[in-house]
């Protein structure tokens, strides 16, 4: 499914287009948050771009793990150590690996998820990434399940998770900064669950 | 004796916040670790990592971390994490960041070990007025 110099093309892809994104998910985050998302998580995958380089010919647990130090080190709010540890998970499951099937895949998502959950002592449902993630890794299993080629799975993911942000519109937060807003927050879009559909968007339409 | 290190988003809270603690207790190691590295809103992994690692060189007793939410908070476990096994040993606590801080202080100066300390630290709220 991937080797190296591919995951090192797709951070690349979506370096871009948390840039691109980059004013959408601040915006969001001003209506129930802080107002630092989008600038945070570019600075973010800035520095992991530029680190890219010096990445190639390296096994995909080093480089995911590389990207997760990155994050941890540059982003400065709530998404670098959330998304910093979901790198860091999904290196340690691909641990050595220079090639990584839709087995492997899905084992590194859902070792990503479990950190963010760990990290965060969240769970789905409390208007966070996680209630994009958790659908997103469900969509991509039963893909795989029926025997979907990895871009089918990846592309059943991306949709998965961009429904599960719409989905965050509708719920009330209890986690992260916009729990102080209680009811306030509702009918906003979570930031951090908008970024990972923009993650997971351009991870698929990179296959 | 046991150090404290102040995490807050904002680098003038957590300096602010230690000011406060250390007026009932000037000797007790501590470094106010806030803000990014540029000094703006936001956490700093280094810059905690650094602070923790510091007060550890001079407090025998162990090292509290006081963070005050969401990424400080975080970011201050994944450095605690990170340095798992080092003595002396450093743990973060649940508590009030301001009253936490004081009480902490107080209890650090007064040679109570990293277990105490902590505890006093995350039964600080209201006990001036009780
Ligand atoms: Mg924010």
């Amino acid at each position: 499914m991937t080797d190296s110099a591919k995951l090192i093309e797709v951070l690349g892809n979506v370096k871009d287009a948390i840039d691109a994104n980059a004013e959408y998910l601040t915006d969001l985050d001003a209506a129930i948050g802080d107002s630092d998302h989008g600038i945070n998580l570019a600075r973010g995958f800035r520095k992991v771009a530029e680190d890219l380089p010096a990445m190639a010919g390296k096994d995909i647990g080093a480089i995911l793990k590389k990207t997760g130090m990155d994050l941890v080190s540059t982003v400065g709010g709530s998404s670098g150590p959330l998304y910093g540890t979901a790198f860091m998970k999904a290196g340690a499951s691909a641990a050595g690996k220079s090639e990584i099937n839709t087995e492997d895949f899905l084992n590194m998502f859902s070792a990503a998820i479990g950190g963010v959950k760990m990290r965060g002592k969240s769970e789905e449902g409390e208007k966070t990434m996680l209630d994009a993630m958790g659908p997103a890794l469900r969509a991509a299993e039963e893909a795989a399940a029926a025997g979907k080629s990895a871009k089918e799975m990846l592309e059943a993911a991306a949709e998965a998770a961009a429904e599960g942000a719409a989905f965050t519109k509708t719920i009330i937060a209890t986690k992260g900064r916009a729990a102080y807003l209680g009811e306030r927050s509702l009918g906003h879009v979570d930031p951090g669950a908008a970024s990972f559909a923009v993650i997971m968007k351009t991870v698929a339409e990179s296959y | 004796m046991v150090g404290l290190v102040l995490v807050s988003h904002i680098a003038k809270l957590a300096e602010g916040a230690l000011e406060l603690g250390l007026l009932m207790a000037p000797e007790v190691p501590a470094e106010a670790a806030g803000g990014t590295a540029d000094g703006g809103p936001g956490t700093d992994y280094e810059k905690i990592a650094g602070a923790v690692e510091r007060v550890s060189a001079k407090a025998d007793g162990g090292v509290l971390v006081i963070a005050d939410m969401g990424s400080s908070r975080m970011t201050a476990e994944m450095v605690l994490e990170d340095r798992e096994g080092c003595q002396p040993e450093a743990v973060i606590a649940d508590c009030p960041f301001v009253e936490g801080c004081v009480a902490a202080a107080v209890s650090a100066a007064a040679g109570e070990g990293l277990a105490d300390v902590r505890r006093a630290a995350e039964t600080a709220l209201g006990r001036d007025c009780e």
